[in-house]
């Protein structure tokens, strides 16, 4: 019951159009800035390196090498300010949690397409 | 004016806001009180309120119980409590009190009973620190020093191991984030005292007004 009346709290806010994605894929995240009254979208290209939670509070972690600086990302996976998510590339993985992806090199941290 | 009302904790969740930011919120199921009495000065020396919440099978309520009940007309209730309050002219006896007295935005104080954590040490219970676990030490979590020699006694209110929690606890000052009338839920910013499907009471902050 108790479980029922949260699920009726939070259905508005639950998105039905994210396509699925798993920790190893790359993903394109469109995020929404608000400059004053303008608003635009940036994009955050990166990999997918772990999904938590459910429901509302589901978030998903990107990691992206940003001028040879490693830089992580955690969104909510139904935050409004998300316009979109594209899956680029699945990959193939064994993991739920890529951390161990963070003290990899560049060459060694690449992974292979899921076929 | 002050006012309350009685709930039943649901749980917690996340919802966002109109900023898009995500807020941590304890959701409050809030089904229609039912005034079952008024007190006031000339008779009772104070002015409250009695609420009753939640409805329970007649069996259980006594032939005392089920007078009272109907003459406010209405079912037994699990929960009879009063709130304390100041001109009561709005109020009927067998007037229902809903969550509409509470809109986003309010501060509310709201008082529950904590979570039982049953027999506990110092550590735990009134925030000791630890001794040293290694360096040849052979005391770890115990209670440390009675107090000074002096007086030959242990002096009032040395804090000892003992049953910690299953206590009243009111939280001041937590935001409503949505008064949801349709549902009949409540939802407030951040958490609140015990464990769920536990009764806890909302009423108007004292120290913060809107």
């Amino acid at each position: 019951m108790s479980q029922q009346i949260i699920q009726k709290v939070t259905e508005s806010f639950i998105k039905t159009d994210i396509p699925e994605f798993r920790p190893g894929d790359t993903v394109k995240v469109s995020v929404k800035i608000k400059e004053g009254n303008r608003e635009r979208i940036q994009v955050f290209e990166g990999l997918c390196i772990k999904k938590q939670g459910g429901g509302v509070s589901e978030t998903f972690t990107v990691r992206k090498i940003s001028y040879g600086i490693g830089v992580e990302r955690t969104f909510p996976v139904h935050a409004p300010i998300i316009d979109k998510i594209e899956v680029v590339r699945q990959g193939k993985v064994r993991r739920a949690h890529l951390g161990y992806i963070r003290g990899l090199s560049a060459k060694a941290s690449r992974i292979k397409e899921k076929r | 004016m002050a006012k309350g009302i009685l709930g039943r904790k649901v749980g917690m969740t996340q919802v966002f806001d109109e900023n898009g930011r995500l807020i941590p919120v304890t959701v409050i199921e809030v089904s229609p009180n039912v005034v079952l009495q008024k007190k006031n000065v000339v008779t009772d020396g104070y002015e409250a309120v009695q609420l009753g919440f939640m409805d329970k099978r007649a069996k259980l309520a006594n032939k005392p119980e089920t007078a009272h009940f109907t003459k406010a007309n209405t079912t037994p209730k699990r929960y009879v409590k009063e709130i304390r309050l100041s001109g009561m002219s709005e109020y009927e006896v067998g007037q229902e009190v809903k969550c509409d007295i509470f809109a986003a935005g309010d501060y509310v104080d709201v008082t529950g009973t904590s979570k039982g954590k049953g027999y506990q040490g110092n550590i735990k219970r009134h925030n000791f620190h630890t001794a040293a676990n290694s360096h040849g030490s052979k005391y770890h979590r115990g209670v440390g020093s009675m107090g000074v020699i002096a007086p030959n006694r242990i002096r009032k209110g040395k804090p000892m191991p003992g049953r910690m929690g299953h206590e009243t606890v009111t939280l001041q000052n937590l935001v409503i984030v949505r008064s949801d009338v349709e549902n009949h839920l409540l939802l407030v910013k951040g958490n609140v005292p015990g464990p769920n499907k536990s009764l806890v009471i909302i009423k108007n902050a004292v120290k913060k007004q809107n």
